[in-house]
């Protein structure tokens, strides 16, 4: 199969390797190394996708990341990727892509028909159109705009695909090798610094690759290639392309995105398809280069109208000819290099030099090659709907207002070049405020905020020999400040052409009578019209007129047509393009996969998992887990087909009328010692600490300084300057930070130390009636009678060999113990207690049995700590000392804390005792009221009480302790549901706590 | 992100750190009579400059040691870091 436009000798594709892929289901094919475009411009294809707004055909207009228009949409295996670029994306063998934002196909457009209403898009349409009747937004208008907006489509799937982080340091990070990044990474590298060149494109050498110039005595390519060989064998190196830096942060981290796999069809497992790397950097050179800058035109967005360096590049490193009859139009020399490659390659272009009379060594040598060239002349519009067909041109006056002698002419591309544009984006993004510069018409950095220094093009320099010197130098002064080092790599002599200054020339005046659309944003359909309009309705800053028009937005962010945008608004203005400044450039400079953002952090990876050691127990045992942060924790135990409702009611039961064990392993718990231990204490926690003796727990409630409780838990004391404090499951890090802050911050003059040994203890809290008696089995040699280890006692014992901690503490309400082991022992316990606690009908309990015994015993939890309560809500008023000061003690005295109606926790269980309150229902007065009705309050945790055998609920409402005994109703808007209900004490069960200390 | 020195550890990415606000906040003496609108300025007030500030940090994936760190709010330049019980210029 033969390729019409494709040259035989010349090009860096791999010519041995044909690939063959579908392009919107067409089979076509290309060589290894080629790009989507590459290859579809060889196969004569041009036509690849309908513009944002217009449905205007689409076809190719740069080379690289200047891509505004060739956006596809790439499926393989099944899997989507949208918003490729296929002037970045290379072909594989299989690789699947279509065009976007066309249907039925992109041959026959329907929403072509939006060219034709144009005049109802005009800038800013959506804030104008579709407005009435409110009614239709979401039925009609959104659902219409949605399909005809918008580019890819993106997978519903999980994505399958691996992504990875790296985290990397580096003395020296160079992004871009072209030649200012290759000289600038050779002379650093070979000072001793460790140096990461970054290279956004498959192959190295930037503008070396197709630029017609000699460096030391080799072409640019030869020399780029021994540059980055010698790199590449250098240990303190990292050479990488397909890697893009996209986004500089604080303290010069930047972020780069690695394609790795992209360009593969998938056939290693394990290799990731991208790899973001954070890299932190002593100092960056920002070697980004430019970007060809359009010149502006009738219909200047038709397939075929290209940038000039890209149709070089097509040429030079593809081997393709974007066209047979090429028309080059340019305001400076850029033009001339591609029209000479054309020339080179058998095809005669035609120059249109907007430029009066220039003369340069390129000029020269373009005449001397037989080239065409017409001078003063520009293109008016291009002619063709799916591809450029012919072209008007016309002879324009010297002040570049007026057209004449307009013709038509025959030919097949368009080959742009209005100058250059540094991609300053990088040195933006670190706080460089750029500064216009006159002779380029362009931005560049000006003075860094971060360490960073913006060399070669990027910087404006548009000289090899400027850029190459300035590289070397900068490439040495950094390393040297870095290493110390003074070794000097000698500059190597540089010939290129001598070329003149460009025309500030930049947009072609419509001819009288005609209204070409002419096109500003390719990628957002903004025309010049649009732009003038905006400034009409009196939009003045660039950043509204931006937004308004969206005007350099979306993936491109501006690439080609920023400087074309400031340059309207500063001319209708009758500005200076300075004055008008520019808007924000933000990161990231090219898109980036949400999966390399997220990396491994998928799903269950999101976060750690931690597992008690008794995990494995419980999934024997059928249990069914729930998420407790990161830990998971036994819900219930499932019994053949039971419910969570049957088996969490079977677990308390059984609990209330034998014996249970649970795994608390997850409460927090925090070592705290030292002389001062029990003074800390007493400042922690609301209520007294001093006077605990050795061998006895307390239960504590600690505050923040605003008075809200902040968590609760026991704390015992081991020995003398030794105590063990638990906390919640959920709180536990904030207590220890919380500890943390006052022993080191506010009172360092207490002799204390905090450590987190929740992990170091595993533990089983053993509750029911029966647990005296099998702790007596369990610890046949220790005492654990009601005089020898009562109530809040505590007791070192022995558990078949093993050391263990008892606590005579509980949430439950019953007589219970939580026994702790070291957590290596933890299944070693739990086994042995299942073992011998079967003579005692023992069942394992979780989370949802633990609630419902604590709710009907009214203890409260986090649903009741929630954040908003203070001690008194809780009923925990009694924990409050009156002698002592404590953290937070001072805002409980605040008029809204003292309030005689304050909210206070009280029980609520329905009148018909059979159904249940959802939690979240308002406690109200009248179900009637008229709306908003007020509250009382909320109901906190619900549970099916199993000493009565009917719901029972908690709630905090205002005025609490006052209202027991009233008839009130639950109501939950979000369930529909209204219920009357009596309000009751919040201790339901054992009022008077006897089981606890029986 | 911000890299930060911890005068225990040296220097550490942001992502090791919680922030722990203001550091100049001097919480009252315990047992001390003071007023409604006293315990108000400290429990509440916090002023939130622009430029230079003294604020706490927290290692908390390092060596869990509270640390003051003074830093430029509008350009997070980093002009000096402290230990907790070290005193600040």
């Amino acid at each position: 199969m033969s390729q019409d436009f494709r040259l035989d000798n010349i090009g860096m594709v791999n010519r041995n390797k044909k690939i063959s892929f579908t392009f919107n289901g067409k089979k076509y094919f290309g060589y290894e190394g080629d790009t989507i475009a590459s290859a579809l411009i060889a196969n004569g294809v041009h036509l690849v996708g309908r513009s944002f707004k217009y449905h205007r055909p689409r076809g190719f207009f740069g080379v690289g990341v200047d891509e505004p228009y060739a956006i596809l949409q790439l499926e393989r295996n099944n899997e989507r990727d949208p918003n490729i670029r296929a002037t970045e994306q290379e072909i594989f063998e299989g690789l699947e892509v279509k065009s976007v934002n066309c249907w039925p196909s992109v041959n026959f457009d329907i929403g072509a028909i939006n060219n034709f209403l144009k005049m109802f898009f005009p800038a800013g349409f959506y804030y104008k159109t579709f407005m009435w009747p409110p009614s239709f937004w979401y039925k009609i208008y959104e659902p219409f705009i949605r399909m005809a907006a918008g580019f890819g489509e993106a997978s519903i799937k999980h994505d399958k695909e691996r992504y990875e982080h790296k985290y990397e340091y580096c003395d020296l990070l160079i992004t871009g090798s072209g030649p200012s990044g290759l000289a600038s990474a050779y002379a650093a590298a070979k000072n001793g610094a460790r140096v990461i060149l970054a290279e956004d494109k498959p192959r190295y050498g930037g503008s070396l690759l197709t630029s017609d110039v000699n460096v030391g005595n080799q072409t640019g390519a030869e020399w780029s290639e021994k540059i980055i060989t010698e790199l590449k064998s250098m240990s303190n190196v990292i050479v990488k392309n397909r890697s893009q830096v996209f986004g500089y942060y604080d303290h010069n981290m930047l972020v780069m995105s690695e394609r790795i796999s992209d360009h593969l069809p998938k056939t290693q497992k394990y290799l990731p398809k991208q790899r973001l790397w954070y890299i932190r950097a002593k100092e960056v050179l920002i070697s980004s280069g430019s970007i060809e800058r359009p010149l502006v035109f009738g219909n200047n967005d038709t397939p075929g109208v290209m940038l000039s360096s890209a149709a070089k590049e097509y040429i030079k490193v593809y081997g393709v000819l974007v066209g047979k009859k090429p028309l080059i139009f340019t305001n400076n020399d850029s033009g001339y290099e591609t029209a000479i490659e054309f020339k080179k390659n058998g095809v005669n272009p035609l120059i249109l030099d907007t430029r009066k009379e220039p003369s340069s060594d390129i000029i020269t040598e373009a005449k001397n090659l037989g080239i065409e060239i017409k001078y003063s002349y520009v293109v008016v519009a291009a002619k063709g709907y799916k591809k450029v067909k012919s072209a008007d041109i016309a002879k324009i006056s010297d002040n570049k207002k007026d057209l004449s002698n307009i013709e038509n002419i025959e030919c097949d591309c368009i080959c742009v070049s209005g100058f250059w544009t540094p991609s300053i984006h990088l040195a933006s993004q670190s706080g460089n405020k750029s500064e216009f510069n006159e002779k380029i018409d362009a931005f560049i950095p000006k003075k860094s905020k971060q360490k960073e220094n913006t060399i070669g093009s990027a910087n404006g320099k548009f000289t090899l020999e400027e850029t190459i010197n300035e590289a070397f130098n900068k490439g040495y002064e950094v390393s040297n400040k870095i290493t110390e080092n003074n070794n000097k790599v000698s500059v190597p002599t540089v010939v290129e052409k001598k070329s003149t200054e460009h025309d500030k020339f930049w947009c072609v005046p419509l001819p009288k009578g005609k209204s070409y659309k002419r096109f500003l944003d390719f990628q957002n359909d903004v025309a010049v019209t649009d732009i003038e309009l905006a400034l009409r309705e009196g939009f003045r800053s660039i950043e509204h007129v931006k937004r308004y028009t969206t005007l350099g937005m979306a993936t491109d962010q501006g690439k080609t047509s920023n400087l074309n945008g400031l340059q309207l608004v500063s001319d209708i203005e009758n500005k200076v393009v300075p004055q008008v400044g520019h808007t924000t450039f933000r990161p990231p400079y090219t898109p980036v996969s949400i999966g390399a953002i997220v990396g491994r952090e998928v799903g269950k990876h999101s976060k750690p998992t931690r597992k008690s050691p008794m995990h494995e127990w419980h999934e024997k045992n059928n249990a069914v887990f729930v998420d407790a942060g990161v830990w998971l924790r036994p819900r219930y135990y499932k019994q053949g087909n039971e419910t969570l409702f049957e088996a969490s009611k079977r677990e308390a039961k059984n609990v209330r009328k034998n014996v249970g064990v649970c795994d608390v392993t997850t409460l927090g718990k925090i070592d705290v010692k030292g002389p001062d231990a029990a003074e800390f204490l007493n400042r922690v926690y609301t209520n007294a600490w001093l006077k605990l003796p050795v061998g006895k727990a307390r239960y504590g409630v600690m505050l923040r300084e605003d008075g809200i409780v902040m968590d609760d838990g026991t704390t015992t004391r081991i020995s003398e300057n030794h105590y063990h404090m638990t906390t919640t499951t959920a709180q536990a890090a904030n207590v220890l930070s919380h500890l943390e802050y006052y022993l080191q911050l506010v009172w360092p003059e207490l002799n204390v130390n905090v450590v987190s040994t929740t992990e170091q203890w595993a533990g089983a809290a053993i509750a029911g009636p029966n647990s005296r008696a099998l702790l007596m089995k369990l610890f046949p040699n220790t005492d654990v009678s009601n005089e020898a280890l009562p109530f809040m006692g505590y007791k070192e014992a022995d558990l078949f060999g093993i050391p263990a901690k008892i606590y005579r503490i509980s949430f439950s309400g019953e007589l219970a113990y939580e026994v702790n082991v070291e957590s290596d022992y933890g299944n070693f316990m739990w086994e042995k207690i299942i073992e011998v606690g079967k003579e005692f009908q023992i069942q394992a309990y979780g989370t949802e049995a633990l609630s419902t015994l604590r709710i009907e015993m009214g203890h409260v939890a986090g649903s009741e700590l929630d954040g908003r309560t203070i001690p008194h809500d809780a009923s925990l008023e009694g924990l409050v000392s009156k002698k002592k000061d404590f953290i937070g003690k001072r805002s409980l005295s605040r008029s809204a804390f003292t309030k005689p109606d304050r909210e206070k926790i009280v029980g609520v269980v329905p009148l018909d005792k059979t159904t249940s309150i959802p939690e979240g229902s308002y406690i109200v007065k009248d179900p009637k009221a008229k709306l908003p009705n007020p509250k009382l309050g909320h109901v906190s945790a619900s549970c099916w009480s199993v000493e009565y055998d009917n719901p029972f609920s908690l709630a905090i409402i205002k005025d609490g302790k006052n209202m027991i005994g009233q008839k009130l109703f639950a109501m939950s808007p979000l369930k529909n549901k209204t219920i009357p209900v009596e309000i009751v004490s919040s201790h339901y069960v054992d009022p008077e706590g006897k089981r606890v200390r029986a | 992100m911000l890299y930060i020195f911890c005068p225990h550890c040296g220097s550490r990415s942001q992502n090791e750190f919680a922030y722990g606000g203001d550091a100049t906040v001097k919480r009252p003496e315990l047992n001390k009579e003071i007023s409604d609108q006293e315990w108000n300025n400290f429990v509440y007030l916090r002023k939130s400059p622009r430029g230079k500030h003294l604020e706490l940090w927290h290692h908390i994936s390092g060596c869990r040691q509270w640390i003051k760190v003074e830093r430029d709010t509008s350009t997070h330049e980093i002009f000096k870091t402290y230990k907790a019980d070290e005193l600040t210029e």
